[in-house]
């Protein structure tokens, strides 16, 4: 039976380093597989988090190969076998023990987002195009691999001023909604920093839901933004209009 | 850093990430070189019935002392510097910003301030470049339509497929462009009130998801098309007349 090597990161906020261990290999064997390996026969307090191992809980996020993955859709027979496969926790969020993250920042940022807010007299019935937009964006399982890639977040760490992708598909989903009446155009702007994103589309190769979320959300959001803040011609016309 | 030392490397990526954007660095580059080049020539830029998509509309203004490319070739590079998708090519081929995704970039943490400071937020008027880039497109198929006549009346050269194939690629290159995407339809969050909108933004997003390969097909035809005037103004080849 031919074995991988995994190594993997332990440690916690104080400090750590990788773990050698071997793995036999099982035909369609996933990373999280090999991690539940390393737990039932070397290491068992090694921490790491899930609970679906079917790609939708958005629990098990790690970098493999210093690629942010989800580890129960990520098939050994996918990576290189023949050097160790590393496994890191998420680098953005703090580190609380092995793999576990706390990823507590993302539900504090998005209780930021002003909710749906609908008219007094709303006809609640829509229609399929209109509401076909927003529902790409609720495909998200919050696994948070997208605000790990970001290097608004990683690298630069702006957590005070960019809400980062995520939360970018969380306001595109309300502002396209047919019977939304809230305008984030000015928080998207300010508060939320859709201008730090340089569009590099990072988020967009690591989300395991495949939401498209520079070209269907950010860019978008930017063009409106562009709409209110950038584009005398649309001033004029919204005078002449009188809106 | 979050994760101790273990992610203070460039990256944990083992795959060869590096690849595209050195690649994508090498072409922009070698176009922008030659596009210089031809720009500043002045000269070897028409071969009766063919003018090159760097002089069109070809300008002959007395006032102007320096090569007539230079008055419009700020439409088409303006607007090709502000596409979303060249921005992500060169952000992350030139200013390595990130090179690649969950990679080190090149400016020191958080250093970065994205397009939300000059000179990036100038990104967010690129609506005015489609428009700019719009008029000389026009041009081009003028001059696409006078490649048909020859001196001695209605023909087909090499010439002009050369400059057909060029004026429809740069075409579809604006017609899958982001900021039109928006401006035709993106915006409205009801759809089933305009239902001719619905159906360009409809076609429009389904040329919109090759954009980039529309970016790189039309960069390297209107090279193409100009390197083969020049071939046939410098006497190296000569067009072949089909009918
Ligand atoms: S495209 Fe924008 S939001 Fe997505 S990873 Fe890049 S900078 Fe971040
Ligand atoms: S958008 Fe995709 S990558 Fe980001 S949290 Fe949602 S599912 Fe995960
Ligand atoms: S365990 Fe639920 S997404 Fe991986
Ligand atoms: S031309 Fe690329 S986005 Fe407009």
């Amino acid at each position: 039976m031919s074995v991988a090597k995994l190594r993997i990161y332990r440690g916690d906020a104080e400090g750590g380093q990788e773990v050698e261990y071997d793995v036999p290999i099982e035909e369609g064997m996933v990373v999280l597989d090999a991690i539940h390996f390393v737990q039932a026969n070397y290491d068992g307090d090694i921490a790491v988090r899930w609970n679906c191992k079917a790609a939708k809980c958005g629990s098990c996020s790690a970098e493999i190969n210093g690629m942010p993955k989800l580890t129960c859709k990520t098939r050994l027979d996918t990576l290189p076998l023949d050097k160790p496969i590393t496994v890191h926790p998420l680098k953005t969020f703090p580190i609380m023990k092995d793999l576990v993250t706390d990823v507590s920042w993302n539900y504090e940022v998005r209780k930021k987002i002003p909710p749906f807010k609908y008219a007094k007299d709303t006809d609640w019935k829509m229609q399929q195009v209109d509401v076909e937009r927003s529902q790409e964006f609720r495909k998200c399982i919050e696994c948070y691999l997208c605000q790990d890639v970001c290097h608004v977040l990683r690298n630069h760490n702006k957590k005070n001023e960019f809400f980062g992708p995520r939360m970018m598909i969380k306001i595109a989903e309300l502002e396209m909604h047919p019977l939304d009446i809230e305008d984030r155009k000015e928080m998207l702007r300010e508060a939320a920093g859709v201008g730090y994103c340089n569009i590099t589309k990072c988020c967009t190769e690591v989300c395991p839901e495949e939401i498209h979320i520079t070209d269907n959300a950010i860019i978008p959001l930017k063009e409106r933004v562009a709409d209110t803040y950038f584009d005398p011609l649309q001033w004029v016309m919204k005078k002449i209009k009188g809106s | 850093m979050a994760n101790g030392t273990a992610q203070s490397s460039i990256t944990l990526r083992t795959d060869t990430w590096w690849v595209l954007p050195l690649v994508t660095a090498i072409v922009l580059a070698t176009f922008g070189a030659y596009s210089t080049w031809r720009a500043f020539a002045n000269v070897d830029f028409l071969v009766q019935p063919y003018l090159s998509p760097f002089y069109s509309p070809y300008i002959l203004a007395s006032w102007w002392p320096f090569s007539p490319a230079l008055l419009i070739l700020w439409a088409p590079l303006g607007f090709r510097a502000t596409c979303y998708y060249y921005r992500k090519a060169y952000y992350r081929s030139f200013f390595m910003a990130p090179p690649g995704c969950a990679v080190k970039p090149m400016a020191k943490a958080g250093n970065y301030e994205g397009e939300t400071k000059f000179p990036f937020i100038i990104q967010n008027i690129h609506r005015y470049f489609f428009y700019a880039a719009a008029v000389v497109l026009f041009f081009l198929w003028v001059d696409a339509f006078h490649a048909l006549w020859f001196e001695d009346g209605f023909g087909i050269g090499v010439g002009t497929i050369v400059l057909f194939v060029n004026v429809i690629l740069l075409s579809m290159y604006s017609l899958s462009c982001h900021s039109f995407r928006h401006l035709v339809g993106g915006r409205f969050d009801v759809f089933s009130k305009c239902p001719t909108r619905f159906r360009l933004w409809e076609k429009v997003s389904k040329w919109n998801e090759n954009h980039a390969m529309w970016a790189w097909l039309s960069l390297f035809s209107v090279a193409l098309a100009d390197l083969y005037i020049f071939l046939l103004a410098k006497g190296v080849i000569t067009d072949l007349r089909i009918i």
